[in-house]
């Protein structure tokens, strides 16, 4: 059953004339692993923010068409309705963390929602194991790592028990091994809990391996949606400038040689093997 | 030339951020500076334009030591352009802030206005000339503090992790105007965490782990010593990856972007056919 359904989504901020994304038409499946990606400015942020009601409601402007987020008309319900199904994590996680404990950052949420003490203590506790930060509970945010603070932050959103999890580029202030961190915990929050990822991120190198869907938006619409290694194997994701991976590109360059490698990859690890493969084949 | 003679610098609080630095940064060059958080990355790089002086040891700026003369001195020959762009703003609109540091060189209203049309062009950025930066994206805002420097022409530029926020198609214009930079003499450094954009943009790198340099050369070399990588805290670029995992195949290991690594898996593969 889809969790996210829109269908004719265009949307206007109040500034402006130009809508920020056209006719966006959009089934998203309970459990899936979606990477939505494309240029700066393409819109992917902007449809992001109706996933959670912070468009229309937050941002006013003009939503024209429907979309339905876990059975609820996005229209039709507060955004703190909402931010009970639909964690949202920003890029900088600086502007997301505030309190004076990793602890009490992730208890926020849970302490507004008027939840009894012992059922805070429990989703605490389990969301700071689930993201590996448990040894840091009593820290201050400032004092952490960028990665640390980016895994507070999502802890902080995972002990709300939502469906849904929205990254908006979470990785990008973060170093290569921050970064690796980060995209695990969000992939066992997907494999282990079933939650719905939608991943906002321009490093396709190393998201890519997690995905089921990839969306890739270009001037406010979608082009491209399906499984990874279609997307990234064709002609329109080169045009709409998207960084497809290394091992794709590569495959991509060797074929054009005629040099056949078999099924598109998108992983290094999958190279290694192909060219393992076919110079054993070879030699045999 | 940018000289660093055995540069400690410790923090008030008592950090040591910098244990013993030397090096030799000649012009011309591009040069990457990486390592993990709080390898002291940032704090080598403000001693080139002399928001920090040594607590030991010196640092010569075309020969002259950084504690003789005013940063706004040395400004006009070092840019530096933030990570955070917004810790750089505060002027209404993009122009004004562009032409700030202009106006305070003492340049003539003419090229004032010639050397802000060159920069707003030169990064795409015409259109918001009358828009406040804070009304930007983050992409948009840090070529904002890019063209700030950029438009009084520094002879070396420093650009604290330029790649944040960027979607690819701008990554890729980075890299064609810091060569081109590059070709007209200038010296770039970048402070960087960015492993592919450094792979493919193959500059001299500095690696730099608690205080010290624990590596320096070509990007060839440095990224494809594990050893090296993972005392950085770094990870392989995805290409070196694929190498390292061919080792026992008698495949050159140092390769890094996907034209070397197509170039040496054609004639493996295509001679096998």
């Amino acid at each position: 059953m889809a969790i996210i359904k829109a269908k004719d989504l265009t949307y206007a901020y109040p500034i402006g004339t130009k809508h920020a994304f056209e006719d966006v038409t959009l089934d998203i499946e309970k459990g899936e692993f979606v990477i939505l990606t494309g240029p700066s400015g393409c819109g992917k942020t902007t449809l992001c923010r109706c996933f959670n009601g912070l468009i229309p409601h937050f941002y006013g402007g003009r939503l024209e068409g429907e979309i339905e987020v876990v059975g609820m008309k996005v229209a039709e319900h507060q955004i703190h309705e909402l931010a009970q199904h639909v964690g949202l994590v920003f890029q900088n996680p600086e502007n997301q963390l505030f309190a004076l404990s990793v602890e009490k950052d992730v208890a926020f949420g849970l302490e507004n929602l008027g939840m009894p003490t012992e059922e805070i203590r429990k989703r605490v506790d389990w969301a700071l194991q689930m993201t590996s930060i448990w040894d840091l509970r009593e820290r201050a945010p400032y004092e952490l790592s960028g990665g640390q603070q980016q895994r507070a932050a999502i802890a902080s959103v995972l002990a709300m028990h939502p469906e849904i999890i929205v990254l908006d580029e979470p990785t990008s202030f973060l170093d290569p091994l921050g970064a690796q961190k980060i995209l695990e915990i969000v992939n066992e929050l997907n494999e282990k809990l079933a939650i719905t990822i939608i991943l906002v991120e321009h490093r396709l190198d190393l998201a890519s391996r997690y995905a089921h869907r990839i969306i890739i938006m270009n001037n406010g619409k979608i082009v491209l949606d399906g499984e990874p290694r279609k997307v990234f194997d064709s002609e329109d994701a080169r045009l709409a400038g998207v960084g497809i991976p290394k091992a794709t590109r590569l495959f991509q360059i060797l074929r054009d040689h005629g040099v056949s490698l078999g099924q598109v990859p998108i992983m290094s690890d999958e190279v290694s093997m192909m060219v393992k493969e076919a110079l054993a084949h070879d030699r045999g | 030339m940018i000289e660093v003679k055995d540069v400690h610098y410790t923090y008030p609080n008592g950090v040591q951020a910098l244990k013993g630095i030397s090096l030799t940064l000649n012009d011309g060059e591009f040069i990457a500076l990486m390592g993990q958080n709080g390898a002291g990355k940032t704090t080598l790089v403000k001693h080139f334009n002399g928001l920090l002086k040594p607590t030991k040891g010196e640092v010569l700026i075309d020969g002259v030591s950084t504690k003789d003369v005013s940063v706004a001195t040395l400004a006009r020959k070092v840019g530096f352009v933030f990570q955070n762009p917004d810790h750089q703003f505060f002027c209404e609109t993009v122009e004004k802030e562009v032409s700030f540091a202009l106006r305070n060189f003492g340049f003539d209203e003419e090229s004032v206005k010639k050397r802000v049309d060159w920069a707003l062009n030169l990064l795409d950025l015409t259109e918001y000339r009358d828009v406040s930066p804070f009304m930007l994206s983050g992409g948009e805002r840090k070529r904002v503090a890019l063209d700030s420097i950029l438009a009084w022409d520094p002879e070396i530029l420093i650009l604290d992790e330029p790649t944040i926020g960027q979607d690819y198609a701008q990554k890729e214009k980075l890299r064609q105007f810091i060569v081109q930079l590059n070709a007209q003499g200038k010296t770039v450094i970048i402070v960087t965490h960015d492993i592919e954009f450094v792979a493919e943009c193959k500059p001299r790198i500095i690696l730099m782990a608690d205080g010290r340099i624990v590596a320096d050369g070509e990007t060839t070399r440095v990224l494809t010593d594990l050893e090296l990588v993972g005392h950085a805290s770094l990870v392989l670029p995805e290409v070196a990856r694929i190498f390292i995992n061919l080792a026992d195949l008698d495949m050159p290991r140092e390769v890094v972007d996907i034209y070397d690594a197509s170039r040496v898996l054609l004639e493996r593969l295509g001679k096998t056919k």
